[in-house]
C-alpha cells in the first residue's frame, strides 16, 4: 500500500519506468534552471522546487498542429493529421501543477471538449511530488492547496532518504504494479518528521496569510473598474513572459503555416498581454496595455471564480513571481485590489 | 484518431455571390454534395476560413427556414474579406459552426410585436430573424424595420428589402440613410435619431445591431422612449479564434461573446464590465 | 544614495521643477524591485529603492513619458544615459521634457544567480563587506557579491554618464571592458559548433517578446512580428528554423543602434544569452566601421546610416564565411 525506494534506487526505478512507458523528470540545465527532460538512463532528478516552464507544456504544448490543408484551384481537402499519442509519466509534478490541471480539465474538458487535449490527458500518468522546501515566492495555500499532500494519480513523499509511493487513482495503481517489485515496506517515522517540519515552514513563508476572501465573482465591477489598475500597469512591459511561464494560462490562436506542400493549421499560446489580442480589423476592445493587464487578473481573480463555482484561475507557484521582467505580479496585483 | 473536433473544419462550396453594396458581397455556401453543411438558429455564428489566409467568425444571414444553402453577408475590411471578395463562385472554403446562442426566436419573442433595428452591414444576423419570422408569420405579432446606411448604395439586401419586406402584410420597413442624395427620397439621418421621430410602441421587442456607436446611441434613444433593457435584445462581435469558449479572446468580463453570446439581453450586457 | 536620491527627488517635485519623478520602487521581497512613477513625497518616502537589485534601465518609459504633461525626472545609471541618448537621437524621447539626474551605477545583483546555488526561502540580502549573507527560511547562507553580480554588470563598458542634467556621486570613466570575450570564443568555434551553442540556446526561447519588449532600440509602434501584413507574425514558432530567425532577425534590426546595455539577457525567463548576438554586430561594426558606440551621442552619423566610398564592400559576407 504505501511503500518506500531509497533515493540510490530511484536510478533503477527511472529506468524500469522508461522501458514501459515515456518518462518526463524534471531536470537541471547548464544555468542551474530546471526543466522537463525526457528521461534517458543516468538522468537525475533535479533538486530545484520547480521547474520555469510548467508541467502544463504534457497537455496543452505551446505549439500543437491542429489539421493539414491541400489547396488545388478551388478545391481544398481537410486532413486531420493526429496520431494517438503514447502512454507517458510525468514525475515529480508539484502540487500547485497538480491543481494548474483540474483547472486546465474546467476550460478543455468541458463542452465540446478539446479532443488534443483529452487525448493527452487520458494517456499520461501524474506522479506528483510532495514538497519539503517551499521557496519565498509560494503562496499556493492561498488557495486551498496542500504541498505536502499533493495529489496526482500518484504521490511520492520524499523522507530525506528515499521516497514513498502512494496510488490515489486507477492509473495510480497500474503505475505502481510496473514497480511493485522495486518497493520495500518502510519505517514512515522520519516521513512524519519531514512533513510536520514543511508544514512549519509553509507557516513561516512571507505570504503564508495571504487571502483571497474579497475575491471571486461577486464584485466583478467593482474591481474591473478600480482606480488601482493605471498605477499596477504602469510598468508592464506588454510581453508573455508571465502567461507562459503561467501553469494555468490557457489562451491560444490558431495560425496557419505554409509548408510549401500544403498549409499546416496550428495553435499556440498566446497572451492577453499582447497587443494584438483582441485586435479587430475595425477596433480594438482593449487599445492599452492597462486593459491588457486589468485582463489577465480578472480573469484569474475574478471571472474563472465567477464562471467556476469561486475557484481561481491562479494555483500560487510563484513562477511570474519571479519571471516578470519588471516583477509586478498578481500577489501585488491582490494586496493592491483587496477590498477589506 | 478518427474523434471529430469542432477546431477541424468541414468544406463549403460556394455556388453564388451577390455584390450587395460597393464593400459587401453575399455568399451562398453548400456542403460538397450539395445542402446545407449543418443547421442552426438565427443569431447563430460560423467560423469560415481559407487556409492560408485565415479564418474569423461571421453571422449566418440565411434563415434556418431555407433548406437548402446557408448565405454570409461579409464586408471587406481585413486579410481575410478582401480574399472572400475576389473569389469565384465554385471556391471552396472551410466552415465549422454553428456557434453561440441565438435570438430566442422559439421562447422569449414568440408572440410579440418585433421591432429590428439595424445599422449597415448589422442588418446581417438580423435579417436571418426576419425571414425566421417571415416564414413562420402565425408564431409573432407586428413586424417594423427600422434600418439604415451610409447611403442608398451601402444598403445591404435592398432588393429583398424592397421586393419582399415591403410587399408583405404586417411587415412595415422605414429606411434611412446618412446623407441626402440623389435619387433618394425616403428619410435622412441616423438610424438612433429616426427611432426618436418614429416613437415606436414600447409594448415591443427590440432586436438591435449595428455598428458599436450605433447600438450605443440607439439603446439610449430607446430608453428615452420608455423601453426596458429586458426588452431590447442586441448582438456582439469581438476577436475569436476557437469559437468555443476556450482560446479566452472574446470575453466580456466574465461571458464569452462565442459561447454566451453573441446575442444578448441588454440588461445582461449592462451587468457586463464596458469593454466591448 | 537611495537617501540622497529621494531628497533631491522630493526638492526637484517641491520647486516644481518636474511633476514626476522615474525610478524603481520596493517590492515584496528583498530584491523584486519595479520601475514605477513617483508624484508625491509620500509616494517617495514610502516606496522609492534604489539599491544592488535596481538593474532595470527605465529609459524606455520615457517614450511615453516624456510626451505627457510636465517634466519627468530620470534617475539614470550611466549605461542608462546610453539608451536615453540613442532614444534621443532617434527621435523618440521629448529630452527636453526629462531631467535626467545621473547616478552611479552598478554592480547590480541577479536573484537568479542566488537562486542558482539552490538558495531558496529567500528572505533579505545584506551586502557585508561584499559578502553577501542570505537570511532564508532554512538559516543563513553566504557567497561572495561579485558571483552575484548580473550579467550586465559583468562586463560594465561604462561608469560615465554621457548625458545629464544633474549629476549625483562621483563621475566615473569609460571602462576596459572584457565584453568581447564571449563572442571572440564563439567566432573561434567551427561553424558546426557554433551553430549546436545557438541551437541549444534558441530552442530554449518560448516567444514570450520579453527581450524585444524591454529592449530600448525596439521601439517601432507596429513591430514586424505583429504586423499581419507582414507574413512573419508568429507567436510561436511554426518550426526551428522560425525560433532561430527571431532573435536573428531582432538582432540585425537594432545592428548599430543597440547600446549594449543587456537588458534582454536580463529579462529573458530561460536564461538565454541574447546579448551576445548584439554583441557579435557591435564588434562586426567596430572591425568593418571603425569604433563606434551607440548611444555616446546624440548627433554622429550610425556607421550603417552612412555610406562612405571606402566602406568594405559586401563580399565581406562571403569572404568571413569561409573558415
Amino acid at each position: 500500500m504505501f511503500k518506500r525506494i531509497s533515493a540510490s534506487r530511484l536510478g533503477e526505478l527511472f529506468d524500469r519506468i522508461a522501458s514501459k512507458q515515456m518518462l518526463y523528470i524534471p531536470a537541471d540545465r547548464e544555468d542551474g534552471a530546471a526543466e522537463y527532460r525526457r528521461y534517458e538512463s543516468g538522468m537525475s532528478l533535479s533538486k530545484a522546487l520547480n521547474t520555469v516552464r510548467s508541467a502544463k507544456d504534457f497537455f496543452f504544448p505551446q505549439t500543437e498542429n491542429l489539421a493539414e490543408f491541400r489547396v488545388e484551384g478551388k478545391k481544398i481537402e481537410v486532413r486531420d493529421i493526429r496520431e494517438e499519442c503514447e502512454d507517458f509519466v510525468i514525475f515529480g509534478v508539484r502540487g500547485c501543477d497538480v491543481r494548474s490541471f483540474s483547472i486546465l480539465d474546467k476550460v478543455y474538458l468541458c463542452e465540446p471538449v478539446d479532443s488534443f487535449y483529452k487525448n493527452r490527458r487520458d494517456h499520461g500518468t501524474v506522479v506528483a511530488m510532495a514538497c519539503t522546501r517551499p521557496a519565498e515566492t509560494c503562496f499556493c495555500t492561498a488557495f486551498g492547496i496542500d504541498p505536502t499532500m499533493p495529489g496526482g494519480d500518484v504521490t511520492v513523499f520524499p523522507d530525506g532518504e528515499g521516497y514513498f509511493f502512494l496510488a490515489n487513482t486507477e492509473k495510480g495503481e497500474a503505475f505502481i504494479s510496473m514497480i511493485d517489485d522495486l518497493l520495500e515496506d518502510g519505517d514512515a517515522s522520519a516521513l512524519m518528521e519531514v512533513q510536520e517540519n514543511t508544514r512549519r515552514i509553509l507557516k513561516k513563508l512571507p505570504f503564508a496569510n495571504l487571502s483571497t476572501e474579497s475575491f471571486g465573482g461577486e464584485k466583478l465591477n467593482e474591481y474591473f473598474n478600480s482606480d488601482k489598475w493605471g498605477e499596477l500597469s504602469e510598468s508592464c512591459i506588454g510581453c508573455g513572459t508571465c502567461t507562459f511561464v503561467c501553469p494555468t494560462c490557457q489562451c491560444y490562436d490558431i495560425r496557419d503555416f505554409d509548408t510549401g506542400n500544403g498549409i499546416k493549421r496550428f495553435r499556440c499560446w498566446d497572451s492577453c498581454m499582447y497587443s494584438d489580442f483582441t485586435k479587430m480589423a475595425h477596433g480594438n476592445p482593449r487599445l492599452t496595455q492597462l486593459e491588457r493587464f486589468r485582463q489577465r487578473f480578472m480573469h484569474k481573480l475574478v471571472y474563472f471564480p465567477a464562471n467556476n463555482n469561486g475557484e481561481f484561475g491562479c494555483v500560487g507557484c510563484g513562477r511570474c513571481l519571479s519571471k516578470c521582467p519588471v516583477s509586478m505580479n498578481i500577489v501585488k496585483v491582490m494586496k493592491a485590489l483587496e477590498v477589506k | 484518431m478518427n474523434s471529430n473536433d469542432t477546431l477541424i473544419p468541414l468544406i463549403g462550396v460556394v455556388t453564388d455571390i451577390r455584390q450587395d453594396t460597393p464593400d459587401v458581397k453575399t455568399f451562398r455556401v453548400v456542403s460538397t454534395d450539395g445542402g446545407k453543411v449543418f443547421e442552426h438558429m438565427p443569431g447563430q455564428c460560423a467560423m469560415l476560413s481559407i487556409p492560408g489566409v485565415g479564418e474569423a467568425m461571421f453571422s449566418i444571414t440565411s434563415s434556418p427556414t431555407n433548406t437548402e444553402y446557408m448565405e454570409f453577408s461579409i464586408k471587406k475590411c481585413g486579410c481575410l474579406t478582401d480574399w472572400l471578395h475576389q473569389m469565384d463562385v465554385g471556391q471552396q472554403i472551410t466552415i465549422r459552426g454553428p456557434y453561440g446562442n441565438a435570438f430566442p426566436v422559439e421562447t422569449a419573442l414568440k408572440g410579440k410585436d418585433l421591432l429590428f433595428i439595424a445599422g449597415g452591414i448589422g442588418l446581417a444576423p438580423l435579417r436571418s430573424v426576419i425571414n425566421y419570422v417571415r416564414d413562420k408569420r402565425e408564431n409573432y405579432g407586428s413586424v417594423q424595420i427600422v434600418y439604415g446606411s451610409r447611403s442608398k448604395e451601402d444598403l445591404v439586401d435592398y432588393r429583398e428589402i424592397i421586393d419582399e419586406w415591403m410587399t408583405d402584410d404586417g411587415i412595415s420597413v422605414n429606411l434611412t440613410i446618412d446623407n441626402p442624395q440623389d435619387g433618394w427620397d425616403g428619410h435622412v439621418g441616423f438610424v438612433p435619431n429616426y427611432v426618436t421621430e418614429l416613437n415606436p410602441d414600447t409594448n415591443k421587442t427590440v432586436l438591435v445591431c449595428g455598428p458599436p456607436v450605433m447600438i450605443k446611441f440607439t439603446l439610449s434613444a430607446l430608453k428615452e422612449l420608455g423601453f426596458d433593457e429586458t426588452q431590447v435584445y442586441t448582438t456582439m462581435e469581438l476577436r475569436m479564434k476557437c469559437g468555443v469558449g476556450k482560446c479566452g479572446r472574446c470575453n466580456i468580463g466574465h461571458k464569452y461573446v462565442c459561447k454566451d453570446g453573441p446575442v444578448f439581453r441588454c440588461d445582461e450586457l449592462g451587468e457586463l464590465p464596458d469593454e466591448y | 544614495m537611495q537617501e540622497a536620491m529621494k531628497e533631491r527627488a522630493k526638492q526637484l517635485l517641491a520647486d516644481g521643477t518636474v511633476s514626476r519623478v522615474i525610478g524603481w520602487k520596493r517590492g515584496e521581497f528583498a530584491y523584486d524591485t519595479t520601475p514605477a512613477i513617483f508624484e508625491t513625497a509620500e509616494e517617495i518616502d514610502r516606496d522609492f529603492v534604489y539599491d544592488d537589485f535596481t538593474a532595470a534601465n527605465v529609459s524606455k518609459y520615457l517614450i511615453k513619458e516624456s510626451r505627457r504633461d510636465g517634466k519627468i525626472l530620470a534617475f539614470l545609471k550611466p549605461c542608462d544615459t546610453y539608451s536615453l541618448n540613442q532614444l534621443t537621437k532617434e527621435h523618440r524621447v521629448i529630452r527636453d521634457n526629462i531631467h535626467v539626474v545621473g547616478i552611479p551605477g552598478g554592480p547590480k545583483l541577479d536573484i537568479e544567480k542566488i537562486k542558482a546555488r539552490g538558495i531558496t526561502g529567500i528572505l533579505g540580502v545584506k551586502n557585508n563587506d561584499y559578502t553577501l549573507e542570505i537570511e532564508t527560511l532554512y538559516g543563513t547562507e553566504k557567497m561572495p557579491f561579485y558571483e552575484a553580480i548580473s550579467g550586465k554588470c559583468e562586463s560594465c563598458k561604462s561608469r560615465k554618464h554621457v548625458t545629464y542634467d544633474e549629476l549625483m556621486g562621483e563621475e566615473g570613466e569609460i571602462a576596459e571592458s572584457n565584453r568581447f570575450d564571449m563572442v571572440e570564443k564563439l567566432e573561434n568555434m567551427t561553424s558546426q559548433e557554433r551553430y549546436d551553442f545557438w541551437r541549444e540556446q534558441l530552442s530554449k526561447c518560448i516567444r514570450c517578446n520579453a527581450c524585444r519588449n524591454v529592449c530600448p532600440a525596439c521601439t517601432c509602434e507596429n513591430c514586424v512580428f505583429d504586423n499581419p501584413k507582414s507574413g512573419i507574425d508568429n507567436k510561436a514558432a511554426a518550426d526551428s528554423f522560425e525560433e532561430n530567425m527571431f532573435h536573428i532577425i531582432r538582432a540585425f534590426h537594432v545592428a548599430g543602434r543597440c547600446t549594449d546595455c543587456g537588458e534582454c539577457s536580463r529579462v529573458c525567463p530561460q536564461n538565454i544569452p541574447l546579448h551576445l548576438l548584439n554583441r557579435k554586430f557591435i564588434k562586426d561594426i567596430n572591425e568593418l566601421y571603425g569604433e563606434y558606440q551607440a548611444g555616446e551621442d546624440t548627433t554622429s552619423k550610425a556607421p550603417l546610416n552612412d555610406y562612405r566610398m571606402d566602406d568594405c564592400e559586401s563580399s565581406i559576407v562571403h569572404e568571413r564565411g569561409v573558415e
